[in-house]
């Protein structure tokens, strides 16, 4: 079993590049992996709590809680960029943390792989 | 006690999307990850500007005044302040016309004492495979 990083700043609307790390993710769970989601910039709001589903947009908030509940997915949200959004702690999806940037860099470190899916 | 390297590769405009301020401050970030790792680990950035990236190296940008943000060029400097490795790609610099003295190569001003460097794309090449873990932005 290995580690996988994953650091996102794409948009949760707008791009489908969250929707493929979160597929992502989910593939490397079900192989065994463990992954770590880092989550910034635009990237943020799929660690907010209360997102609603329509067709028109990815919808990926019951994804992510089912891959948090398997022990599997740690999603981690920058704070700053959070906060820069009016995303505020209490508005956090359960189970998602939220740090400052440093702590991606610290994940790197025990990660037997990095992927960084750029912004938009 | 290891040291792991992280190349951040910074392909993006300035401005224009958020990737190359990020990149710019998760690699200053490094200067306080210590706090999560065990005593003498480390996370060593490198920072690495080609193509349209390389114009968030320009001087005199006036982010603060157009926008009321701080500038890209104030994140190279910080990031020379703290001593991070900064690569300029010098055919990417050829290929828009820009002159060196155009460019931020130094955090003197504010007491830095490492300076960017303008490299030829092998050089960058072989700081990207000299690292352990890449991040394009």
């Amino acid at each position: 079993m290995g580690k996988l990083t994953i650091g996102t700043f794409s948009s949760l609307v707008g791009s489908v590049s969250l929707d493929f790390a979160i597929k992502l993710s989910e593939a490397a769970i079900k192989k065994g992996h463990k992954v770590d989601l880092w989550v910034s910039g635009n990237a943020t709001m799929i660690s907010k709590k209360g997102q609603k589903a329509f067709k028109d947009y990815s919808a990926l908030a019951k994804k992510v809680q089912e891959l948090i509940a398997t022990g599997n997915l740690q999603v981690t949200a920058c704070e700053a960029c959070a906060e820069a959004r009016g995303y505020h702690k209490e508005d956090t999806m359960e189970g998602v943390k939220r740090f400052s940037m440093d702590w991606y860099l610290a994940s790197t470190f025990s990660a037997d792989r990095v992927l960084h899916i750029g912004g938009d | 006690m290891a040291t792991k390297k992280l190349g951040f590769v910074i392909r993006t405009l300035p401005y224009k999307i958020e990737g190359s301020r990020l990149a710019m401050t998760h690699a200053i970030s490094s200067q306080t990850v210590e706090i999560y790792l065990e005593d003498g680990d480390l996370v060593e950035p490198v920072v690495c500007f080609i193509g349209d990236g390389v114009l968030n190296c320009l001087k005199n940008q006036q982010a603060m005044k157009n926008y009321g943000i701080t500038s890209l060029e104030q994140h190279v400097k910080n990031s020379l302040l703290l001593d991070l490795n900064v690569l300029i790609c010098k055919e990417d610099v050829d290929k828009f016309g820009i002159k060196e003295d155009a460019l931020v190569m130094d955090a003197e001003d504010i007491g830095g004492e490492t300076k960017a460097k303008i490299v030829p794309f092998s050089e960058i090449q072989k700081a990207m495979e000299s690292v352990d873990h890449l991040l394009f932005c």
